[in-house]
């Protein structure tokens, strides 16, 4: 069984291809390089370093979002694309549980976090116990504050995962102290590797025409149309 | 006897996702569009993240549709041709990441097509191109005089120095409370007009073969403007008459000039406004008057397709251009010679 991970989600890039349970090749870069211009290379390369052809992929497991909008939809629209024109089916992740996964061995809570400007976040919450995850919270897009402030009624300590946590990392700690604890670098790159490991774990998607982004957000237009229409 | 070349064109530079299988650069084999007007009508013009979200809803589903209608294989095909620019950044990057996986999965060459370029080999899908050549390109976003000396080769001679005909179109409509899209809207009215208000036509300098439209949509506005504040009603079809005479005898008067000093052997209009049926009328009576053989392609190959993609995509794949899998959207992209 050959898997192809790709995770475009945000700034860091990620493609891995596993076989047979053993990762054979992964690609992991945070360069701030438009993902238009680096992920299909890196696709090909990855092929190329492991001796594959397209062909050779039995499943596709992509990072669906949250994230950069533009950045998601690189990812997707390629993996789609793959699944679809090879006939392989698809399986969607959550670009944050992803990120999760770097702390599987944490033994407590796992915040991945993902900046999204304006003082509001993509995060998610997940209970790591023995290498076992439990999903404690939503994937959403909220106030970094209202985030916060949630966290702060939990008694666990809590792992914060990703890029973006150092812009709110005197805010996190200031906000919950010493049960605050901020990954060290080496495990703020989301992994494709981890990608496929969740995917092995869900059902796969033989239908991959519907299979769009999970934004989590509507588009600003979209949201003043929907207000617009309830105050008419 | 040469072997048949099957291109695919994909385009998603505004708010059209479009596929097409063309055969030997002029045979049209399929050509599907889905259209988002429907859900863009709701903001009144083109929202670039609600045009990319439902790009990549559409994108594999539009795709597969050209594939199955010309009923062909991804083996059968020659070459993948994708918009690469100009247009919305976030729309054009769906196309050109789907045309990537694609060639990639099955090892096609890529090529990346400008999207004006599309517009003129629209008309290679309908009649042979003779050289020297000049095109009028007149759409949402572009309104340029392009002169032709032979295939692929593009001499941009004017451009508008600020709105685009059709954005000109797209504003005045709002003005008049007209739905979107506002072009078929004011072309409907304006022919059912008796009367036009008269507003100024923007000629610039005596040798210019630019354009200009945003005085004229000033215009239109204050014209509004004045009779709102006097209390008196606007009579849409009279405003959206005299608009669209001034566009029509600007866009006929230069094309005219720019067809007698480049002694052109022919003329074609594209693009979007290309399907006004009073710019259809004044540009045939002006060339035949001339002598001069003037071409536009049928509506739907005058507003975006990815028909004329794969048409200039062919010429290109003949060329030898090809690009790479590391192609980025170009926004801005500039219209330049392939024929070098």
């Amino acid at each position: 069984m050959i898997w192809l991970g790709i995770d475009t989600a945000n700034i860091p890039l990620s493609i891995a291809i596993v076989e047979d349970g053993k990762v054979i090749t992964e690609e992991n870069t945070s360069a701030k390089i438009n993902h238009s211009l680096r992920a299909m290379p890196a696709i090909e390369e990855a092929f190329k370093r492991v001796n594959l052809t397209p062909a050779d992929i039995d499943v596709i497991a992509v990072a669906e979002g949250p994230g950069s909008y533009t950045g998601v939809r690189i990812g997707v629209t390629i993996a789609k694309t793959l699944a679809w024109t090879l006939k392989k089916p698809l399986v969607g992740v959550s670009s944050l549980k992803a990120l999760a996964m770097n702390g599987l061995f944490f033994n407590g809570l796992v915040c991945p976090l993902i900046d999204a400007r304006r003082n509001h976040v993509y995060a998610g919450l997940f209970e790591m116990k023995n290498g076992i995850v439990t999903e404690k919270m939503e994937d959403q897009h909220i106030l970094i504050e209202d985030l916060l402030e949630n966290l702060r009624k939990v008694e666990e300590p809590i792992l914060f995962i990703g890029t973006d946590v150092a812009l709110y990392e005197e805010m996190i700690k200031e906000m919950l102290e010493e049960r605050a604890v901020i990954a060290p670098v080496q495990f703020n790159l989301p992994r494709a590797s981890s990608l496929i490991y969740v995917a092995e774990q869900m059902e796969t998607k033989e239908e991959v025409h519907h299979f769009v982004p999970e934004y989590r957000r509507i588009a600003e237009a979209e949201a003043n149309w929907l207000k617009a229409q309830r105050d008419k | 006897m040469n072997k048949d070349q099957y291109i695919l064109g994909i385009e998603t530079s505004c708010d059209e996702t479009a596929a097409s299988v063309i055969k030997n650069g002029t045979e049209i084999v399929s050509n599907v569009v889905a259209s988002q007007i429907e859900s863009q009508k709701r903001f009144g013009g083109v929202v670039p993240e609600i045009a990319s979200r439902h790009h990549v809803e559409q994108i594999t589903i539009v795709i597969d549709e050209a594939l199955e209608q010309a009923n062909l294989l991804p083996g059968d095909l020659d070459a993948v041709a994708v918009t690469e620019g100009p247009g919305l950044v976030g729309a054009l990057l769906v196309g050109i990441n789907a045309a990537k996986a694609f060639a990639f999965a099955h090892q096609l060459p890529l090529i990346g097509v400008h999207h004006i370029a599309g517009h003129v080999y629209a008309n290679q899908l309908v009649q042979e191109m003779e050289f020297p050549l000049l095109a009028l390109i007149v759409s949402g976003g572009h309104t340029e005089l392009v002169l032709m000396k032979e295939h692929g080769s593009f001499e941009v001679i004017g451009e508008t120095r600020d709105d685009a005909a059709g954005e000109a179109y797209d504003k005045v409509a709002r003005v008049l409370n007209l739905p979107y899209p506002g072009g078929p809207e004011i072309d409907r009215l304006a022919s059912e007009s008796e009367t036009a208000i008269e507003f100024p036509r923007a000629w610039l300098e005596a040798d210019s073969y630019d354009f200009s439209f945003s005085g004229l949509k000033s215009a239109v506005i204050n014209y509004k403007h004045n009779l709102d504040q006097k209390g008196e009603s606007v009579n849409p079809a009279h405003v959206a008459a005299g608009f669209q005479e001034s566009v029509v005898d600007v866009l006929t008067v230069k094309t005219k000039r720019a067809a007698e000093q480049f002694k052109v052997k022919q003329v074609i209009a594209a693009g979007g406004v290309a399907a006004n049926k009073q710019l259809r009328a004044s540009l045939t009576e002006t060339f035949s008057a001339l002598n001069i053989p003037f071409y536009v392609p049928p509506i739907s190959l005058c507003t975006d397709n990815a028909a004329m993609i794969a048409a200039a995509g062919t010429s290109m794949y003949n060329h030898g251009v090809r690009s790479t899998l590391a192609m980025n959207g170009r926004p801005g992209m500039e219209l330049t010679s392939w024929n070098k």
